[in-house]
């Protein structure tokens, strides 16, 4: 098996493992009526988690994403509720104001050269601030146009069913695969990741690439706070507080490199699905506190930043400096 | 010598302070005064001080991770567990000291762990801090097994509301820290290290420092700092809440760092200036709840901080000027 193949393989060998003694221990487990619940929860996160790992393949963070997330729910239930759009246009609206968002921070980290930490920081003070001054309480979002999505769904033997969150995350999972294994963007975006400098000697449009990954970022968010509105059917300004590190550990826990330049889309769909296993075993458990949760994700997160390191480490001596901000 | 004073008086971190201030008291002209009562100061102005002060108590600590182009996104965590650590030891009875100290003991370890992290295996440090940042929350939750842990030691609560010679405790011990760190750094030569470090790391190593222990002190430090306020912040509510205690307040360290001018690309810094940075924002936000904003302005006020200060530090701003920063001659030549 190819070298770099291996936090992959790993990440898929621990989920597998972990749910087959899920499994061993609660049956139900294995049912349909889970298994769609799963993708459903967990669509928000996963859809989130594909535009920051590409975000992170470039060797930067974005931190806005959950305020991004909370900031659309909060202008599609205004728009929707308050000044009677239709949902399909306050979606629109949503992604645009999202995408001219991100195209902002892009440009900021490339033109003024600042570590995108520090702008999708200000990022996030921003969305979250601007959601809050809209308004500060819970908007419920009443339209048929929602209740026709929610009863939109595949149902599966058992009772079990595939909402259309779930089946929209699962294609934007494969959508992010192709844009970042098949497409010249995606080999940019590698690039830059790799090494900026190499990158954009080589003729890569660093700037243009950069400008489209924060874009793509936050046009996911707002998808995730699309998402969000439809499973909450309300827009709220606190929703989604620390999603960002939710997906930042799925993207870590799923093989991806975060100093950049090397990662998979779908090990990102096994990192989101195995803190949702953590969750619902949880559940299942009942005994055990939801802190647990908590701990187990920085346990898992560990395990894959010093299994990462040690194959680092071993195939490529002194590529990637630590000190790389 | 009286340029140079000229000089540190014409300070920019100084210069927004006292404008922030100032622009509080047009806002609200009771501002400054301050009145006398039971052995301490009271006014808005004290509580600035007050309320700034777990922010820049982390602050010190964060500075020194930032110069060595590291940073430290577990601060709020670790707070979080070391105010559990006391408040459980004290309503389980043990002693106050032994409770602070203990807590103060678990937040150096969660320094050493980062710093191991760090230095040793040699991960991201935003990587390395994160996996305490997410497991540190749960483990506070842990130890106080999901509550809200309320006590009445009033040797505890000394340190969180108390006051010394008139000055709210909380300030005093930040004062009293970031002087005795300034010193550590400014009058030894550890504070030149750890800018070599931060500047270039594998050259510091060449040359002889030995960059691995200096940063596992560092975030040692940082872990103990953010001890120090986890204590002050459970002291003051009478509790140790695992939920909020120090949330995002990792984040408002890092601002009030890079408002004190001490850039995220390492190698400057400044530890006084850091406190001066946490003052300014908590200045604002006081200010903006004086003057009768709605407190979702904070959020918005600080975002636009931020981007003011990159369009300050950027490299093209910094063009027309002589004397440039280290950050801008370094990002130009990146």
């Amino acid at each position: 098996m190819k070298r770099s193949l291996r936090p992959l393989a790993a990440t898929a060998v621990i989920f597998v493992i972990a749910y087959a003694l899920s499994v061993l221990q609660f049956p139900n487990m294995l049912s349909t009526r889970v298994l769609g619940n799963f993708l459903t929860d967990n669509a928000f996160l996963g859809i989130t988690a594909v535009g920051m790992t590409f975000v992170i393949i470039s060797g930067g963070i974005d931190l806005s994403v959950g305020a991004v997330i909370g900031f659309t729910g909060v202008l599609i239930a205004v728009l929707v509720s308050w000044l009677g759009f239709h949902p399909l246009v306050a979606f629109v609206i949503a992604l645009g104001v999202a995408g001219l968002f991100g195209a902002a921070m892009g440009f900021t980290i490339h033109y003024l050269q600042v570590p995108p930490f520090i702008v999708t920081l200000a990022g996030m003070f921003l969305a979250r601030g601007g959601a809050s001054i809209i308004t500060q309480d819970s908007v419920p979002i009443r339209h048929e146009f929602y209740d026709t999505l929610g009863d939109l769904m595949i149902r599966l033997p058992e009772g079990g069913r595939l909402s259309f969150i779930g089946l929209l995350m699962i294609a934007v999972f494969l959508g992010g695969a192709l844009l970042a294994h098949r497409t010249k963007f995606g080999s940019y975006v590698y690039a830059l990741g790799g090494n900026p400098v190499s990158a954009s000697l080589m003729g890569v449009p660093v700037a243009q690439t950069t400008v489209q990954i924060y874009m793509l970022s936050s046009m996911l968010a707002a998808l995730a706070g699309i998402v969000f509105s439809l499973y909450t059917s309300a827009g709220y300004p606190l929703a989604a507080v620390g999603v960002e590190l939710d997906a930042i550990s799925a993207v870590v826990i799923g093989g991806t490199l975060l100093t950049g330049g090397y990662g998979f889309v779908l090990g990102t769909f096994v990192g989101v699905m195995l803190l949702g296993l953590v969750q619902t075993y949880i559940i299942f458990d009942g005994t055990l506190s939801s802190w647990w949760t908590k701990i187990v994700i920085g346990v898992l997160l560990f395990l894959f930043i010093v299994l990462q390191r040690i194959i680092f480490a071993a195939s490529t001596p002194g590529e990637k400096s630590p000190e790389k901000a | 010598m009286k340029r140079l004073r000229l000089e540190r008086l014409a300070n920019p971190q100084l210069i927004a302070l006292v404008s922030v201030l100032l622009l509080n008291w047009l806002l609200f002209p009771n501002f400054f005064n301050v009145t006398w009562q039971d052995g301490r100061f009271f006014g808005s102005f004290i509580d600035v001080l007050n309320r700034g002060a777990p922010v820049a108590i982390l602050a010190v600590g964060m500075t020194g991770v930032i110069a060595t182009k590291g940073v430290d996104l577990s601060v709020g965590a670790i707070m979080a567990v070391c105010g559990a650590v006391a408040a459980t030891m004290v309503v389980s009875g043990y002693p106050a000291p032994l409770a602070v100290a203990a807590a103060l003991s678990v937040g150096l370890a969660c320094g050493l762990w980062n710093g191991f992290l760090v230095a040793i295996l040699d991960i991201q440090p935003i990587v390395a801090t994160l996996v305490l940042m997410v497991a540190g929350r749960g483990i506070a939750q842990l130890i106080t097994e999901g509550s809200i842990v309320t006590f009445n030691d009033p040797t505890l609560i000394f340190i969180g509301t108390g006051s010394f010679l008139g000055f709210p405790m909380a300030a005093v011990i930040a004062v009293v820290l970031m002087v005795l760190v300034t010193l550590l750094v400014r009058r030894t030569a550890i504070g030149l290290f750890v800018q070599a470090i931060g500047v270039n790391r594998a050259a510091a190593s060449l040359a002889g420092i030995r960059s691995r222990m200096l940063l596992m002190l560092v975030y040692a430090l940082s872990g103990f700092c953010a001890a120090i306020a986890g204590v002050v912040v459970a002291a003051d509510i009478r509790g140790a809440d695992a939920n909020n205690s120090g949330l995002w307040l990792e984040l408002d360290a890092i601002l009030a760092v890079v408002i004190g001018g001490t850039s995220l690309l390492g190698g400057k810094f400044s530890i006084p200036m850091a406190v001066v940075g946490a003052l300014i924002i908590q200045a604002m936000n006081t200010g903006i709840l004086v003057s009768g904003f709605p407190p979702e302005f904070n959020l918005v006020v600080k975002a636009g901080m931020i981007i003011l200060i990159l369009l300050i530090q950027s490299p093209y701003a910094a063009l027309p000027f002589q004397r440039r920063s280290a950050l801008s001659s370094k990002a130009v030549s990146k």
